[in-house]
């Protein structure tokens, strides 16, 4: 359909109009191989999206009238939403972003269109979805100031870091990174845990937000789908190329769904299924089959695939406590789960959480009635690439950090694991520039103008939540007792159950 | 997969040591992953390597029920992963610890709460 869109430039050379789609190592030798993933003409498409406009709007104005915000299962849940509007939503800008870029340099026309069609979807969800939580926000905290939390704020910069590697690869890597790895390989383990959730919590702002997405995430897989498969069969030069992007993108992108899974298994009061369910249905079923076609090109599972499978029993309860031991420093709150979702994780984890994380969770409940709720009051370590703070274990090893580091022109750099490591060695002169986080604060450049860290009683922690923007006593901390938890039960009626330590015993023995 | 680039790319290290008010040293007590991770800390060169069990662990770990129970002439030390002597009577520079550095301490017999790892 989009055939006879380009032409043959004559004003100026072809490789100066398009300087962008050569420099990546990628050979195209027939643009006209390029098969249209959406098969719309842009008046269908604006007809489409106006009419689930239409009724996405309607929905959010009903929901608001009634009083929507207090229909979900409990004040916890809107954690998660905190944790999607922060660190999911403004992803959707820099997609955006991202692929307007190809949309104006892949020289073939059918690329570029399908590249500005995604462009103008990518914006539509950053709206969307601002406008599904926009109405929670009115009530709750941690919703208010998320655009400058992704900026600023340690554990955004996990997705943000991830996105702009990606902006800052050529247009075939960017595709491979978003398109493919992200949003065809990886895509349903980030919607689904999302999606779901907010249909079992009664978060019926979010679901329909969800509805609205479905059809132009469809269209996205394809794209996905088709810039693997158009780079594949152009050349088996690009075989190599497209193979070590899969394994860097997959890795990454996996790395970015940790906070995912610590959503699902942790975050949503009526829970769905398990990250380890979730990764064994849309990562390895779904991947298995996909990698088994795709090996007809000469390409074979992404590298870290085996080691994802290891640690499936693991990630979302290191990462939960990531964020129990930091949450004064994070605008959401953290909890210890009741003792029914204690064997719900115990049912689902069978080889993992009884031995190795329930007992930390019982004593952490058990400081937290003593009035001795554990905070960390040191900053963590970050992994140079993934920047996560460095939870993660041996893949042999669950009980063991990982630990990997690579010297670079005389200074060393560390990792969280062995897929990590190798993005770095791969282009170094790139991670080098990694804005890390707690490396910034160290540096002094995440407070105010104005403040002087030798001031006598200065406390570095104020003046970080104050530089990031996140309200001390508000926005981060202990779920019991917090804002959020007290105004959820006065105005519903209802009592959170959640977070609530079990009573100690009469007497002690 | 080197960096392919358009165009000459050569960025400045966004962490050397001169932009911190001192090295950097990443601290990791092995089997107690109550504390979900490492952690990080400026720590002047010419910090006796003594103050590390005196003054700074403490502040970093002492919440731990196992804390109080170290055997300190039992603690093992590693650097990068390999076995490790510090000299307890020498600085941290003294000691050869350069900026980013990464130690872990094991305390034998010492596997957090209740032989969880925590």
């Amino acid at each position: 359909m989009t055939r006879g869109l380009g032409w043959e430039t004559t004003y100026q050379p072809m490789d100066k109009v398009f300087p962008y789609d050569r420099y990546e190592g990628i050979k195209i030798h027939d643009w006209d191989k390029w098969e249209d993933p959406f098969r719309l003409t842009m008046d269908a498409y604006w007809k489409y999206q106006g009419e689930k406009e239409k009724k996405l709007y309607a929905v959010i104005e009903a929901f608001a009238q009634n009083n929507g915000q207090l229909g979900v299962s409990d004040a916890r849940y809107l954690n998660a939403l905190k944790l999607f509007i922060q660190g999911v939503t403004p992803l959707e800008y820099y997609a955006h972003r991202g692929f307007t870029h190809p949309g104006r340099h892949f020289s073939g026309e059918g690329a570029r269109v399908a590249a500005q069609m995604q462009a103008i979807d990518e914006l539509r969800h950053f709206q969307t979805e601002t406008h599904a939580l926009s109405h929670y926000n009115k009530y709750f905290n941690g919703m208010h100031n998320s655009n400058q939390w992704f900026d600023r704020v340690w554990y955004l910069s996990v997705p943000k870091s991830f996105f702009e590697d990606a902006l800052t690869a050529g247009p075939f890597e960017f595709l491979t990174s978003i398109s493919f790895a992200f949003e065809y390989v990886l895509t349903n383990l980030l919607f689904v845990p999302f999606m779901s959730g907010a249909a079992h919590n009664g978060d019926l702002s979010t679901v329909t937000f969800g509805f609205s997405a479905q059809s132009d995430e469809a269209r996205h897989m394809t794209l996905g789908l088709e810039c693997i498969k158009f780079m594949l069969e152009q050349d088996p030069a690009n075989v190599p190329i497209v193979q070590g992007w899969i394994d860097k993108w997959f890795w990454r992108g996996y790395r970015v769904l940790t906070l995912v899974a610590m959503m699902q298994d942790y975050m949503l009061p009526k829970r769905v299924m398990s990250w380890k369910e979730a990764w064994e249905m849309y990562g390895e079923a779904s991947g298995g089959a996909l990698f088994k076609d795709l090996a007809r090109y000469g390409i074979r599972e992404p590298k870290g695939w085996q080691q994802a499978i290891k640690e499936k029993d693991h990630i979302s309860h290191q990462a939960w406590n990531v964020f129990y031991n930091y949450c004064g420093a994070a605008a959401m709150h953290t909890w210890v789960p009741t003792d029914e979702e204690l064997d719900w994780l115990s049912q689902k984890y069978p080889d993992s959480f009884d031995r190795l994380y329930r007992p930390r969770l019982l004593h952490y409940r058990e400081q937290q009635q003593q009035g001795k709720r554990f905070h960390n009051a040191t900053l963590p370590m970050l992994c140079t690439i993934c920047q996560v703070p460095m939870t993660s274990t041996e893949p042999d090893d669950p009980t063991k950090i990982c630990f990997r580091e690579s010297d670079y022109l005389g200074d060393k750099y560390h990792f969280c694991s062995d897929g990590c490591k190798d993005v770095f060695d791969g282009e170094p002169k790139k991670y080098i520039q990694s804005w890390l986080p707690v490396h910034q604060i160290y540096q002094g450049n995440c407070f105010k103008a104005d403040v002087d860290p030798t001031a006598e009683g200065f406390n570095p922690l104020a003046a970080v939540l104050d530089w990031y923007g996140i309200e001390q006593g508000k926005d981060n901390g202990e779920f019991e007792g917090s804002v959020d938890q007290k105004n959820f039960a006065d105005w519903s009626g209802r009592e959170a159950p959640a977070g609530e330590p079990a009573p100690l015993p009469a007497t002690r023995t | 997969m080197t960096l392919r680039t358009l165009a000459p790319y050569d960025f400045p290290a966004k962490d050397v040591v001169g932009n911190f008010p001192a090295p950097l040293l990443y601290l990791c007590w092995e089997d107690h992953n109550l504390f979900c991770s490492p952690v990080c800390i400026p720590a002047a060169p010419d910090t006796p390597f003594a103050a590390l069990a005196e003054a700074i662990l403490p502040g970093i770990y002492g919440a731990h029920p196992d804390f109080a129970r170290i055997d300190w002439s039992a603690v093992e030390w590693f650097k990068s992963g390999q076995p490790w002597q510090p000299d307890p009577g020498a600085t941290l520079a003294g000691n050869g610890l350069k900026h980013k550095d990464v130690l872990r301490f094991r305390t034998p017999g010492l596997q957090g709460l209740q032989g969880s790892f925590s």
